[in-house]
């Protein structure tokens, strides 16, 4: 495999993790290598993890830094061939019937309406595939893409198969709801994305988040650290740290003292009623201290 | 074939990681190699994490991995086999049992020389192909999103509508229909088998195994000092199997109880609970809690809210006149859907037949 068609220049991980960067996500090293290897060997990139640690996001700025359009497949249960792959246009089919008689051809391309899977196919040397949540999906679902991520096609009956000459670029997250076909998983480079260190996570707070200062950055993200050691129903992800962090550094801005601040704001942290009655009496204690 | 001298140590890791009981395919084995010379590999860093990527290493045996890979490639002893940890919490999976175990012996035990206990066993296991027996039509169902074509639906199916017009010059004679199909309902059972329970647990076990054997989704755990998840241990269709699999995972079995705290552990982790959601989750517990029912009320309160029902069945109830008496049932009563009898594996089966009804 000596060409790498699909990697713009990018000769290594590290570089990878530098247009990353560019593209506003900040990578951790593992992920870059994990990526770096999806897209030299031409295979999809599975990403698990929590909710909330950047899955989607890292699947958009690899979008960004590859210059090609995302293609999103949200899954969800019950989900199946039509909102995937493609639908004839019934009605407009219907009244071309009526209108134009026999005569018509009712298979023309006009009908037919492309979802995500075909978009891609169609669309592969300038698309990114994102097969959002495929845990959500049902296994026969799982089992239906396993064919598609290996054949790269998708036949049509009526007009014929669609086939791309080079494999799509393909990102599939999961959020681990439930356990993953092994058959899939072995399709796929797989990294589990963590929530990201400390010191990445402030780093992610003030790239996303452009007023708040370094040190509520890093008190926001020790605090988040200890909330996510609590056993709650919603651990906050890395969007409700910036979340937070920002709204407190609002809150300071129109006159709130600093603890009161994160207090008064800890709703976009905690969205849960439970989780917030859980941890009000040691909120103290678990809260940012003094910052900025 | 011969390969390069040099591809050995790899290819032996690959090896190393299947006799572990990694799942390892070939083709990962060649990914693996060819993830490594796009690498370079530059430092055994790269050579771990085009390991860890291109083998899909589940996070969970992350550490398992990591000893073999120390040991592999940077001749370090393997430290702990992850296998041995005491974690109340990680679900025991029944890998790797022996294909030569004895079948059933459920049914040919001497009745008349049974001990005290035994009769008791024995009473739990009468007529065991009676009412304990589920089929599939007995289970709960849930509506699915997805629609099959049916006389009667509420959808009109414009697919074969058009089909069938496109024959008749574009008149369409007859709507074709489409209706919502159901699907089974994932059910959730979680098996109190501690000291109180002891009598019960085998008839528990057994109605467990009936249900793993007939439901397409179904996961069973038990509950005294800690949790396991004893779903595997229940797939082989001989009963006397699944029970001896299922005696070897569960090492707590008529221990003491913690049933909050072991409900509690079942929520925190988050595979567990997204397996209860709009579940039908059983209990089959008497309840005897000790100490502070603070945190058994709080896990079934979360629980109940992840569940679409949750059913607690006691071994107690079977008494006509039942009245929850401990601390404990009582403050939970009031976030069940029911509390009925769960004394014999009939009972059990019964009341999923009933939930089965249910809409």
């Amino acid at each position: 495999m000596s060409v790498r068609p699909r990697i713009n220049g990018i000769e290594t991980p590290e570089a990878l993790a530098q247009a990353l960067e560019g593209a506003q996500y900040l990578a951790g090293e593992d992920l870059a290598t994990a990526t770096y290897l999806a897209l030299a060997l031409g295979k999809p990139l599975l990403l698990e993890g929590a909710p909330g640690v950047g899955k989607t996001e890292a699947a958009k700025a690899l979008g960004a830094v590859l210059t090609r359009t995302v293609i999103r497949l949200q899954c969800f249960e019950g989900i199946d061939a039509a909102a995937a792959l493609y639908e004839w246009n019934h009605p407009a089919q219907m009244l071309e019937i009526r209108r134009a008689g026999d005569t018509v051809d009712l298979y023309a391309d006009r009908f037919l309406l492309a979802r995500p899977l075909l978009q891609a196919l169609r669309a592969a040397e300038t698309s990114l595939l994102l097969i959002d949540e495929i845990d959500r999906a049902d296994p026969e679902f799982e089992a239906f893409l396993l064919e598609f991520l290996s054949d790269f096609a998708i036949s049509i009956p009526e007009t014929g198969t669609v086939r791309s000459a080079t494999p799509p670029v393909v990102v599939l997250t999961s959020n681990r709801t439930r356990d993953l076909h092994e058959a899939l998983r072995r399709r796929c480079v797989y990294h589990w994305i963590d929530y990201p260190e400390p010191g990445l996570e402030a780093r992610i707070v003030q790239a996303r988040a452009s007023g708040v200062a370094r040190e509520t950055a890093e008190a926001v993200v020790a605090s988040i650290g200890l909330l996510r050691a609590e056993p709650l129903i919603k651990p906050p992800g890395v969007a409700e740290t910036v979340e937070w962090a920002e709204a407190a550094t609002l809150l300071h801005a129109q006159g709130a003292r600093w603890p009161d601040a994160f207090r008064r704001a800890i709703g976009v942290a905690l969205k849960d009623q439970d989780d917030l009655t859980y941890v009000a009496p040691r909120l103290d204690a678990l809260l940012p201290g003094e910052a900025a | 074939m011969t390969l390069p001298a040099g591809v050995r140590p790899f290819t032996d890791f690959a090896s190393l990681l299947r006799a572990h009981g990694f799942a390892v395919a070939p083709d990962q084995t060649i990914l693996f190699l060819d993830g490594l010379r796009q690498l370079g590999p530059r430092s055994i860093t790269d050579v771990y994490r085009a390991a860890r990527a291109l083998f899909a290493i589940p996070k969970e045996r992350e550490d398992e991995f990591d000893a073999l890979f120390r040991a592999h490639f940077l001749g370090q002893t393997v430290a702990a086999e992850a296998e041995g940890q005491e974690d109340s919490v990680e679900a025991r999976e029944a890998a790797g049992q022996d294909e030569t175990a004895e079948m059933d012996e459920a049914e040919d035990r001497p009745g008349d020389e049974a001990s005290v206990a035994e009769r008791l066993g024995q009473r739990d296991l009468a007529s065991p192909d009676a009412e304990a027996k589920l089929r599939r039509s007995d289970l709960p169902t849930r509506r699915s999103l997805r629609h099959a074509p049916a006389k009667r639906g509420r959808r009109i199916d414009l697919h074969r509508t058009l089909r069938a017009a496109a024959r008749t010059d574009g008149e369409a004679l007859t709507l074709n229909r489409l209706k919502r199909q159901t699907r089974e309902r994932r059910m959730v059972v979680l098996i109190d088998v501690s000291g109180s329970m002891a009598e019960h647990t085998e008839g528990a076990l057994r109605f467990a195994h009936a249900l793993v054997q007939t439901a397409e989704r179904a996961d069973v755990f038990t509950l005294a000092t800690r949790l396991t998840r004893i779903t595997p241990a229940l797939r082989p269709t001989p009963l006397g199997r699944a029970l001896e699999a299922t005696s070897r995972l569960v090492a707590d079995i008529d221990g003491g109880t913690r049933l909050g705290p072991a409900l509690a552990a079942f929520l925190s982790v988050p595979r567990y609970a997204g397996l209860a959601r709009g579940a039908a989750v059983l209990i089959l517990s008497d309840g005897l809690e000790r100490g502070a029912p603070d945190e058994l009320v709080e896990a079934v309160r979360r629980l109940s809210r992840l569940a679409w029902r949750l059913d607690w069945l006691s071994p107690l109830a079977s008494e006509t006149g039942f009245r929850p008496e401990t601390q404990a049932l009582r403050a939970i009563l009031p976030d069940l859907d029911a509390l009925v009898d769960g004394s014999t594996p009939e009972r059990l089966a019964a009341h999923v037949k009933i939930l089965g009804t249910l809409r």
